[in-house]
């Protein structure tokens, strides 16, 4: 039993606005629905998946169900932070796989920036979760368990606070050809290092931008697809996991990419180096960092050698990533960036991308995400992608 | 006595944000505030473990309160240096075997590194639960010392 081509993308939207004051956050969740259904070629009353995590307002997907008058038969609300809507495709291609609905919607969106929530504030405490007693007097805010990765990867292999910026360099190479993204001025090396120092060793520009936002996904039965009128894309592959701190038995060092990625690539039959493209989920350049070992991109510790140089950079570089300046410089909609890494995907795999970002014949997409906090307790989720 | 430089990681005493209750960390606790640092371990495998569980998280067997060395070394940190008064969060790795989130305090942030000996020492949150932090073993008094209000 498998995923591979039982499902495809048929619809991507991702919202155009990085800041929304006058807007509620259901109706970004709605209005990313409706694109993601134009771009398909279908309408609302087609839906009878819905999908969403904990950004959807209300009680899972209920509220947003009714708000949007959906009529489902098939609910997920699975939430893994940033990563979710990665698990979301996969969970999309099982259910249609066993024909449990055959228009699958997965919404995100959230207004952060609006809002003034950002990954330096410390994390509202959950009295009932049961790391809160041991935890929350010390402020483990989202950039300081990113922060202690990073110096751990840097204990143990050497990696530099120079390697790190080539990922920013990369992701700002791109951004300056997408609009609509939220920096879109070219930065170097020198230019990250220089950014006031957030979490030790992360600098501001280590970190992703905060914005308002959202995005959407439809994804469809073969025949569907097939009967549309946009490129397919099908989902291959799939891989989920998760890690926490291992009963005191921590280990910065990796993260569940390293199992969730591995399972992606044996599912859709490929390796990675057969990949063209690379969306990976770029909370920090950390996040990429370590996601880049754990897939096998590289071996583990390589990382800051892999990246340095210009690696990512589309055109030039030997493997192109988040094209659209990703999470770094385009936006982060709901402070949870896994959307826009399938989204991104999809328009490569479709030829879609910015002229000066497209890979050239890009049939092979991989999408990766790392859910809540790196440090302590996460998910991630990792697809693989194809063009027919 | 003058404040110190910024990067001076003071030990905060009643200013750490309240951990909330639980039954599970109230034996802790009450120890704690007799001064003694307690871990919880397996009856069955033998196991130490950290967060403290009432079933051990290796393989489900029943665990029990220990007194603890209070021991440890640094498995990573980082520092906050723009935040008021600055922190450190890090992870310390306990002589008994479990690698615990902490913070570090009572020292100066750049003499800070990775496998540095380390010693417990309970601050205070603001409603008085003590809170177990970690500062350099040998660190004087000077200069980590409360800065004046």
């Amino acid at each position: 039993m498998t995923i591979n081509g039982r499902a495809f993308i048929a619809g991507a939207y991702e919202h155009p606005t990085r800041k929304a004051p006058d807007k509620s956050v259901a109706q970004l969740h709605a209005e990313a629905a409706a694109g993601a259904l134009a771009d398909a070629g279908l309408t609302k009353d087609d839906v009878d998946g819905y999908f969403c995590a904990g950004d959807a307002p209300g009680l899972g997907p209920l509220a947003m169900a009714d708000y949007m008058n959906l009529r489902l038969r098939h609910l997920d609300s699975t939430d893994i932070g940033g990563a979710s809507y990665i698990a979301h495709v996969a969970h999309a291609a099982q259910a249609i796989a066993m024909g449990h609905c055959n228009v699958a919607l997965i919404t995100l969106a959230g207004r952060p920036r609006s809002a003034g929530h950002s990954g330096t504030a410390a994390r509202p405490v959950i009295a009932d979760a049961p790391d809160s007693p041991w935890e929350t007097p010390f402020g483990p805010t989202t950039v300081n368990l990113y922060a202690l990765c990073a110096r751990r990867h840097m204990h143990e292999f050497g990696t530099t606070a120079e390697q790190l910026a080539w990922i920013k360099v990369a992701a700002s190479h791109h951004a300056q050809h997408n609009p609509h993204a939220m920096l879109r001025d070219v930065v170097t090396v020198e230019d990250v290092l220089a950014s006031p120092m957030v979490a030790d060793p992360l600098h501001r520009l280590d970190c992703c931008v905060v914005s308002d936002g959202g995005g959407a996904l439809v994804v469809v039965r073969p025949e569907i697809a097939r009967s549309l009128k946009r490129p397919l894309v099908r989902v291959r592959g799939a891989g989920e996991a998760q890690k926490g701190q291992l009963g005191g038995e921590v280990d910065l060092t990796w993260s569940a990419a390293r199992h969730s990625g591995p399972a992606a690539f044996a599912e859709a039959g490929v390796t990675p180096a057969d990949i063209k493209y690379a969306s990976i989920y770029d909370s920090f350049t950390i996040t990429v960092l370590m996601q880049l070992e754990d897939l096998g991109f590289c071996e583990k510790g390589q990382g800051g050698r892999f990246v340095a140089d210009g690696t990512l950079i589309s055109g030039s570089g030997r493997l192109p990533f988040n094209t659209d300046g990703g999470g770094l410089c385009n936006n982060h909609p709901a402070n949870r960036g896994g959307i826009t890494k399938v989204i991104e995907a999809v328009r490569q795999l479709r030829g879609e991308a910015h002229a000066a970002v497209q890979v050239r014949n890009c049939d092979l997409a991989v999408a990766t995400g790392i859910g809540g906090l790196l440090g302590s307790r996460h998910g991630a989720a990792t697809l693989v992608l194809g063009r027919e | 006595m003058a404040r110190i430089s910024s990067t001076c990681l003071t030990l905060r005493d009643g200013d750490w944000p309240d951990p909330p209750a639980s039954p599970e960390s109230a034996p802790f606790v009450a120890a704690a505030k007799e001064g003694r640092f307690l871990l919880r371990r397996c009856t069955a495998c033998g196991k130490a473990h950290w967060y403290p569980r009432s079933l051990c998280p290796f393989c489900f067997g029943e665990t029990a309160w220990e007194e603890a060395s209070g021991e440890g070394t640094i498995y990573s940190f980082t520092v906050l240096a723009r935040e008021d008064p600055p922190r450190a969060i890090a992870y310390v790795t306990l002589a008994e075997g479990p690698t615990m989130l902490t913070s570090l305090v009572a020292c100066e942030a750049g003499q800070l590194a990775i496998g540095q000996p380390v010693r417990l020492v309970f601050a205070s949150s603001k409603n008085g639960t003590p809170v177990p932090c970690f500062r350099p073993v040998g660190e004087g008094d000077p200069p980590w010392m409360e800065p004046e209000a």
